[in-house]
């Protein structure tokens, strides 16, 4: 399929007084048309810096792309002016914010706030603008649109409101969305129905949708491919299959096994991660995963692992992958689940009865 | 065997005024008993009363009507400050937000050891600063924390001071509100892992309120669903999943997304249509729902004659 958006090497750097934070250290992936990415990662892990930094949003200063570059339709976007990148925010590139209740502006109406994207890209005012957004009120499945032209956003619900900033965010037809964990302020049901939309958009325009978020429900649900963040470094990336039944990278795993399952016992403790990310202030030497860690080898505090290839599509960056890497064995909810769905895969076929764990 | 009822609620409303002689009924009449040493988790959708249910229990708000009774006493109409003294020692709360509930200009020593001051636990300084330093390595942290304030610390750090704190007067009862949303994925599963043992090092009884059902269930032994101020469906946490009956409890079950591609690709959404007017109205008026039916051995749900009718037909 046709590669979109490609991100080379991307580096961002925040100065503040106490250093520069590296939250971003080498990012590369491709974005596919008409496909779901999802970016996955706690806070900290540079999942919404590189974001921002595609739709060049790091305010400078503090913050800088030191390095790298976002091809889009043979521009680099990291090296375009803002009077240049104005053109393609909101129109090629959009995005949809976490918290509905502060990406809107308080003091404008609905209408307003959803023609201004249609008149400053597409230069379309009075009955079309009108015509335009409420065609695009019913796409986001408002009811009464014809209502809510004229309200403010604090008379919305928000999951009503996360419908209004998807509604903006579609306004021009952009060929990548962004979406910076739209659903995570919502509840279950709300977020269901977005999620719903969201695809539901997707098959009807051919958008290409970059979705980050923490949640691995939320991933499994909506993700053609997936890539794991950890550290401002991608740690592992594949289809959501490759990520979830054959998961390479132990922070993966750490991830993986750390959501409870309804099958769980109770009586069991979870397999949390210990520890807590590294301060980016000063990231560790090596992988910087490895002091939280259980399967750490001597070299994992020493040197960086590279990107290992798995498959054509599936890549970690673990030094379990390395030819003269000890077998070990994942936890038991990520064997479990590869051995329910892919009991004839390399990965599964690795594991020991008894091995090391 | 006869459990041991630590907490009976019974009828619990609270209404707020919101001018205009309307009132919003965020719990309007809600009744449940917590045996003691279980963990009865308290799930639903934001603005369906679960959090305002926690804190007027332990009494951060007036109730508009019903009774708390608290080991066979009704605490609600304690009204000297020796028995409210004694039942704030007994009962602890552990809030969501690590960054609001901890005051930014006291010690984390200071913050741990304000119950122990209040109740007078402490003979001298010495005997103070020992069980703060106790605490503080139940929860996962060290002495050398015991200085520092809390901006020093992470999210997950915090919610354990935020427990060391609710520790710190040996109650018997915590009402925890929340206490992992605000964590990262990797630290929610540390600090359930965290409450559960210290349940049961320390025989304690938890009412766990959350809207994130996955890790309710793992945490709880029963689960009650809120709905619009009331309570829908109450049941043992297995139960409740292998079976639920209210409608609302099966929407809620069916839009968890669960970390596994192929049963996201075949999850099917229950969508439930409210019949209810919502908890927004007069004061006078009746919003009642139908009353919760024992269907099966503790297993409680809100029926209509119809619906239950309906039950047992399937049943047969």
């Amino acid at each position: 399929m046709e590669t979109i958006l490609s991100v080379r090497d991307l580096e961002v750097s925040f100065h503040t007084y106490a250093g520069t934070v590296q939250a971003v250290r080498g990012v590369s992936f491709d974005l596919k048309k008409g496909e779901t990415l999802a970016i996955v990662g706690e806070s900290g892990s540079g999942k919404s810096v590189t974001s921002k930094a595609i739709m060049r949003l790091i305010p400078n200063p503090p913050g800088e792309i030191t390095n790298g570059e976002i091809m889009f339709e043979g521009k680099d976007l990291a090296k375009l002016s803002e009077k240049e990148m104005l053109k393609i925010r909101g129109r090629d590139i959009a995005m949809i914010f976490q918290d509905p209740m502060t990406s809107l502006n308080p003091t404008m109406t609905i209408y307003k706030q959803i023609a201004e994207g249609l008149k400053q890209h597409q230069g379309l005012t009075g009955e079309d603008a009108k015509k335009r957004t409420l065609e695009l009120l019913t796409l986001v499945g408002i009811p009464n649109p014809e209502a809510r032209l004229k309200q403010y956003p604090h008379q919305l619900s928000g999951g009503m409101r996360q419908r209004i900033v998807i509604a903006i965010a579609l306004a021009c037809n952009p060929k990548v969305l962004i979406a910076d964990e739209p659903t995570t302020a919502l509840d279950v049901t709300i977020q269901a129905q977005i999620l719903e939309l969201l695809k539901d958009i997707q098959q009807k325009t051919g958008t290409a949708i970059i979705f980050i978020t923490h949640d691995l429900g939320v991933v499994a649900n909506m993700a053609d491919r997936v890539a794991v963040m950890y550290a401002g470094r991608l740690v592992e990336k594949g289809t959501v299959d490759e990520i979830f039944y054959e998961p390479r990278h132990p922070y993966t795993w750490g991830l993986l096994g750390s959501m409870p399952r309804p099958t769980d016992d109770r009586n069991e403790a979870l397999p949390a991660i210990p520890g807590t990310p590294p301060n980016l202030l000063d990231p560790p030497k090596g992988d910087a995963f490895a002091p939280r860690n259980p399967y750490a080898m001597k070299i994992d505090f020493e040197k960086e692992p590279p990107m290992f290839q798995v498959s054509d599509t599936h890549f970690a960056s673990s030094w379990l992958l390395h030819p003269q890497a000890p077998a070990v064995n994942p936890p038991r909810a990520i064997r479990e689940l590869a051995l329910k769905y892919r009991p004839d895969s390399a990965f599964a076929k690795s594991f020991t009865k008894g091995g090391a764990e | 065997m006869e459990r041991e009822k630590l907490l009976e609620v019974k009828n619990l409303k609270q209404h707020f005024k919101i001018g205009r002689g309307r009132v919003v009924k965020a719990v309007d009449g809600i009744s449940f008993d917590i045996y003691k040493g279980e963990v009865l988790g308290l799930v639903g959708e934001s603005g369906c009363g679960k959090s305002t249910t926690g804190r007027t229990i332990i009494g951060l708000y007036d109730a508009t009507d019903g009774d708390v009774v608290f080991k066979g006493e009704n605490v609600h109409d304690k009204k000297s400050k020796a028995d409210k003294l004694k039942f704030n020692r007994a009962m602890q709360m552990i809030f969501q937000d690590p960054y609001a509930s901890l005051n930014p200009r006291m010690t984390v020593a200071d913050i741990i050891a304000e119950g122990i001051d209040i109740h007078g636990l402490a003979k001298t300084k010495e005997d103070r600063m020992n069980r703060v330093y106790d605490l503080l390595e139940t929860v996962g942290l060290t002495k050398e924390h015991a200085s520092r304030y809390p901006h020093e610390f992470s999210g997950g750090q915090r919610q354990r001071i935020g427990i060391a704190r609710a520790l710190a007067v040996e109650p018997d009862f915590i009402i925890a509100d929340e206490p992992i949303s605000a964590l990262d994925v990797s630290i929610q599963a540390q600090v359930v892992n965290l409450m559960k043992e210290l349940q049961r090092d320390r025989d304690l009884t938890y009412l766990f309120i959350a809207h994130d059902l996955s890790m309710v269930k793992y945490i709880s032994d029963r689960i009650g669903v809120m709905y619009q101020g009331h309570l829908v469906e109450l049941a043992t946490a297995d139960r409740l999943y292998e079976n639920p009956i209210h409608a609302y409890t099966k929407s809620l079950l069916s839009a968890i997304p669960l970390p596994d591609p192929e049963h996201e690709r075949t999850r099917k959404r229950i969508v439930y249509e409210s019949t209810s007017k919502g908890p927004v109205g007069r004061s006078d008026e009746d919003s009642s729902i139908p009353p919760l039916r024992e269907v099966e051995p503790g297993h409680y749900v809100s029926l209509t004659d119809e619906e239950y009718e309906a039950y047992k037909a399937q049943l047969v």
